[in-house]
C-alpha cells in the first residue's frame, strides 16, 4: 500500500505518525491517572491526619468515685433550699472530691506515691467539682446520700493513656509530673481509671483552657442546627418561588436577564462579604443580638439562596415543555400546570440543590467571624424560637477557635470536631445522592 | 400547597425578629492574649454566680476597643479586653458615639518569651542581639546599612552558629508592639542605629524626628530571616517544629502550657517566669487591661459582679487561677480592686 506521497505503509506496522499519536495518548492517560492519583493521595493524607489526630477525642479517661455528700458541708441549714446551698462554691465541692479520692486510693490499696493533696487533685479535671455541684443543686435530695460519680481525668492524664503525653514529656511539663502519671498508671492497673466512649464530647459546651478534657461540641451542634433550620425554612420557599417566577412566569427581557446575571454572580461572591453585610444590616441597623443563630441563619440564607435558585431553575428547565403543554392543553391554568405537574417532577433536583446548598452553609465559617459567633459560649441556647436569639457557637467556628488554644489537648478536640462536621456533611451529601438516584426522572 | 405554608412560616419567623428579649448575658471581645484568661474567669463566673456565662470573643485588642466604642445599648459589647493601652483615637471615637464613661482595669502583666524547639541550641539573648539579627537597617562603621547577618554567631560570638530565622508576631498583634518597643528599640539605641536614624530623619520638630527614628528602628529585615506570623502562637509553634533551628516569639502562658515542646531563651541573662517578670528583672513584658462600659453597669445584669470577680484575689491574686495559668500578678492589685468597687472612670490619657 502507498499513501498519496508514495511512501509505502503497512496497516500491521504503525508508521512514525501513528506511533507519535499513540504515544501522545499514552502520555495523556498517564497524566490523567497521576492527576487522579494525586487527588486520592491528598484525600488519604488529609483523612489520615484528621482521623489520626481526632479519633482519640471520642475516648475519654475517667475515674469513678464514690462520694459521701456530707450534709454538714453542703447544706448546714438542712432545709435543702437550692438558693442557700448555692453558697457552697466549687471549692467546697472540690474538697469533698479530694477526700473521696484519697479514701478510694486507701481502700484499693494503691500507693499514692506521697503526692500532696493538690497533686492528687491534679489527676482530675477541674470540671469535676462544677459537675458535682450542678448535680447536687439540681437534685438537693442527694445531700446526705453517697453518690457514685464519674469524674473526668485531667487532660494530661487523659493524654497519657492516649499516648500523647509520656513520662519523658511530663518531666518538662509544668502542668503534670511523672509521679502523677505513675500514680495514674497504678490506678489504671487497679481498675480505678477507665477509658470509655466520650459522650461528653458531643454534648458538653466549650470549656476554658484550664479544662480541655471537658470541652465538647454541644453548643456548637445546637447552634449549627438552629442556623440550618433557619436557612432551610427561609431559603427553600424564597428560592423556589423566585425560580418559578423567573423560569415559568417572568417575561424574557433585559431586566430578567440582568437579574439572572446577578444571581449567578452572587453565587460566586466570597462568603466574607456576606458577613460584612450581615454586620452592617442585621446587627448595626436592625439591632439583632450578636453571636445569635438568627443572624448566622439569615446571612447563610443569603449565601445559600443563589445556589438554590440556580439548582431549582436548572431542574425546572429539565422538565420537558411537553408536560406543560399537555397540562395547559387539558385546560389547566398556568399555576395548576406548574404546581401539579412541573414542580413535582422538578422536586428531586430542587431538594438535591437545597441539600448541597445547606451542606455548604454548614461548613461556612468566614461570615460567622464578623457577627460574633467565634466566641466562647458556655451556656446552651434555649429552645426555639427564643433560642434563635441566644448566643451560640457553630461547628466550623468551634474548630477554628480550638486550633488557636494553647493546650495541646485542644488540637485533638479540633480534629475530633472536624470528624463530626465531616460526618454531618457526608450524611447530607449521601441523602442528596440517594434522592437523586431514586426520584430523578430522565427524559 | 406546602410552598405557601413554608413561606408563611418563614415570614412569621422574620416578624419574630424584633421580639428579641433583653440581653441577660455579658458580651466581651478583644485581645486574643487576654482571651484565655477571660474564658477562665467567665467559666468560673458562670459556675459560681447566678448569672449566665459571659460570651467571650477574640478578634484582637484594636478590634475589641473599636466595638466597645460603637455606642451604648444592648447590641454593643460591655467589655473590651486589650493587651495594649487604649489610644486617644479610641477615646475620641467613644465620646463621639456616646460612650463617655470607660473604666480601665489592669489585670496583670504578660511576659513575652523567645523560644526554640526543644532539641535546639541554647540561646542567651539581649535586645541588642535580637536587633542585630532581625532589624532591617543596622549601624555599620558609623553608617546605616542593610542587615546581612547570616548566623547568630555573626551577631554575637557567644551565640550558636545557626542561621538566623525568627518568627515574630505580625503587626496586627499587640505582642508586636511590645517586641518593637522593648526589644528592637532598645537594641536600636544600644547599637547606635537610633542616633543615625535620628540624624537622617526629616521631621518638622524634635518629637516628629524621634517618632520617625523609632518607626525606622521597628523595621525588620525583608530577606526572609525574620518572618511575620499573623496567625496565633499555635502557628508559630507549628513553624518551629518544621524549622528546628528557628527562634519564635510566644506569650509566657502559651510557653508554660507547651514546656514539653519548647526551650526558652534568656533575655539579658534572666529566665522568664512569673516571678522574674513581676519583680521586673525580665525586661520584655506588658500590662494587660480590660475596658468596661460603665453605662452598662446596672443595665446588663452581672457586669459589676463579673469585673469584681475578675480582679478578686481568687483569680488574679498571687495564688489565683490566672496566675497559675501564666498571668503575672499586678503588685498594685489592691488599688485596682478599690477602683473597680468604686466604679472609678478612667481619666484622660497622660
Amino acid at each position: 500500500m502507498s499513501d498519496a506521497t508514495g511512501h509505502k505503509t503497512s496497516l500491521l506496522e504503525p508508521d512514525a505518525r501513528t506511533k507519535a499519536r499513540n504515544a501522545a495518548e499514552r502520555r495523556f492517560r498517564l497524566m490523567g491517572l497521576s492527576a487522579v492519583g494525586l487527588g486520592v493521595l491528598a484525600l488519604v493524607v488529609l483523612l489520615s491526619s484528621v482521623l489520626g489526630n481526632g479519633l482519640s477525642a471520642f475516648q475519654q479517661t475517667s475515674i469513678s468515685l464514690t462520694i459521701p455528700l456530707d450534709e454538714k458541708k453542703l447544706d448546714k441549714s438542712g432545709k435543702r433550699d437550692p438558693a442557700v446551698m448555692a453558697k457552697v462554691t466549687t471549692v467546697g465541692y472540690g474538697k469533698l472530691i479530694q477526700e473521696a479520692l484519697k479514701d478510694m486510693l486507701a481502700e484499693a490499696g494503691v500507693d499514692d506515691g506521697g503526692l500532696k493533696p493538690k497533686e492528687l487533685m491534679g489527676l482530675l479535671s477541674k470540671e469535676a467539682a462544677a459537675d458535682l455541684r450542678d448535680r447536687v443543686l439540681a437534685d438537693p435530695s442527694l445531700v446526705g446520700t453517697t453518690l457514685s460519680f464519674n469524674a473526668m481525668a485531667n487532660g494530661r492524664v487523659d493524654g497519657f493513656f492516649k499516648g500523647r503525653v509520656t513520662l519523658k514529656s511530663a518531666e518538662r511539663d509544668a502542668n503534670i509530673t511523672p509521679e502523677q502519671l505513675q500514680l495514674a498508671q497504678r490506678m489504671a492497673d487497679a481498675g480505678l481509671i477507665k477509658t470509655g466512649f466520650n459522650w461528653a464530647f458531643l454534648t458538653n459546651p466549650d470549656a476554658s483552657e484550664l479544662r480541655p478534657e471537658s470541652a465538647g461540641l454541644g453548643v456548637a451542634i445546637l447552634g449549627s442546627a438552629y442556623m440550618m433550620l433557619i436557612v432551610l425554612v427561609l431559603s427553600l420557599p424564597i428560592g423556589v418561588a423566585a425560580s418559578i417566577y423567573l423560569e415559568e412566569l417572568a417575561p424574557k427581557n433585559r431586566w430578567t436577564d440582568l437579574i439572572e446575571i446577578n444571581i449567578a454572580n452572587l453565587a460566586a461572591v466570597p462568603s466574607i462579604v456576606f458577613g460584612i453585610l450581615a454586620l452592617a444590616l442585621f446587627i448595626n441597623f436592625l439591632g439583632l443580638p450578636q453571636s445569635a443563630p438568627i443572624v448566622g441563619g439569615l446571612v447563610l440564607t443569603l449565601m445559600t439562596l443563589p445556589t438554590i435558585i440556580i439548582a431549582t431553575r436548572a431542574s425546572l428547565k429539565s422538565v420537558p415543555q411537553g408536560v406543560r403543554d399537555a397540562a395547559l392543553g387539558v385546560g389547566a391554568s398556568k399555576m395548576q400546570a406548574i404546581f401539579h405537574h412541573v414542580l413535582p417532577l422538578a422536586m428531586p433536583g430542587i431538594l438535591t440543590g437545597t441539600i448541597l446548598g445547606l451542606a455548604r452553609a454548614l461548613g461556612e465559617s468566614a461570615p460567622l467571624l464578623l457577627i460574633g459567633m467565634v466566641a466562647f459560649v458556655k451556656d446552651y441556647p434555649a429552645s426555639p424560637p427564643q433560642g434563635f436569639f441566644d448566643p451560640a457557637s457553630a461547628l466550623p467556628v468551634q474548630v477554628y477557635s480550638w486550633t488557636q488554644r494553647a493546650d495541646p489537648a485542644f488540637a485533638e478536640r479540633a480534629s475530633g470536631a472536624i470528624i463530626v462536621l465531616m460526618l454531618f456533611l457526608l450524611t447530607m451529601n449521601a441523602v442528596a445522592i440517594i434522592l437523586r438516584r431514586r426520584f430523578e426522572r430522565r427524559w | 400547597m406546602t410552598v405557601l405554608k413554608l413561606s408563611v412560616s418563614a415570614l412569621s419567623l422574620l416578624a419574630l425578629a424584633p421580639m428579641a428579649e433583653a440581653r441577660d448575658n455579658l458580651q466581651i471581645a478583644g485581645s486574643s492574649t487576654v482571651l484565655p484568661y477571660a474564658t477562665i474567669v467567665a467559666e468560673a463566673f458562670g459556675e459560681n454566680f447566678d448569672f449566665p456565662t459571659p460570651v467571650v470573643e477574640g478578634g484582637g485588642s484594636g478590634a475589641g476597643r473599636k466595638k466597645l466604642c460603637e455606642g451604648v445599648g444592648e447590641n454593643t459589647i460591655d467589655i473590651a479586653n486589650s493587651s495594649s493601652r487604649i489610644k486617644q483615637s479610641d477615646i475620641d471615637e467613644c465620646t463621639k458615639n456616646g460612650v463617655t464613661e470607660i473604666m480601665e482595669v489592669r489585670i496583670g502583666y504578660d511576659g513575652i518569651v523567645f523560644a526554640s524547639a526543644l532539641d535546639g541550641a541554647d540561646f542567651a539573648l539581649t535586645p541588642t542581639d535580637v536587633f542585630l539579627a532581625v532589624g532591617g537597617k543596622v549601624a555599620k562603621d558609623g553608617a546605616l546599612a542593610d542587615n546581612t547577618a547570616k548566623s547568630w554567631k555573626e551577631v554575637n560570638e557567644a551565640l550558636p552558629d545557626q542561621p538566623i530565622l525568627a518568627f515574630i508576631p505580625g503587626t496586627k498583634h499587640g505582642t508586636r508592639e511590645v517586641f518593637d518597643t522593648k526589644v528592637l528599640l532598645e537594641g536600636c539605641k544600644a547599637t547606635g542605629a537610633y542616633d543615625l536614624h535620628l540624624a537622617a530623619s526629616t521631621g518638622a520638630d524634635d518629637d516628629a524626628k524621634k517618632k520617625e527614628a523609632e518607626t525606622a528602628c521597628f523595621e525588620t529585615r525583608t530577606d526572609g530571616a525574620s518572618v511575620d506570623i499573623d496567625g496565633d502562637y499555635t502557628e508559630t509553634l507549628a513553624r518551629l517544629e518544621a524549622n528546628p533551628t528557628a527562634l519564635g516569639v510566644f506569650g509566657l502562658s502559651f510557653y508554660e502550657n507547651n514546656t514539653d515542646k519548647l526551650k526558652v531563651a534568656t533575655v539579658s541573662g534572666v529566665v522568664p517566669s512569673v516571678e522574674t517578670i513581676s519583680s521586673g528583672d525580665y525586661p520584655v513584658s506588658r500590662p494587660l487591661y480590660f475596658y468596661v462600659k460603665k453605662q452598662h453597669i446596672g443595665v446588663i445584669p452581672g457586669l459589676k459582679e463579673y469585673i469584681e470577680f475578675f480582679v478578686s484575689d481568687d483569680m488574679v491574686g498571687p495564688d489565683g487561677e490566672l496566675t497559675q495559668y501564666g498571668l503575672v500578678p499586678d503588685p498594685e492589685l489592691a488599688a485596682t480592686q478599690e477602683a473597680v468597687t468604686a466604679e472609678t472612670v478612667m481619666g484622660p490619657l497622660e
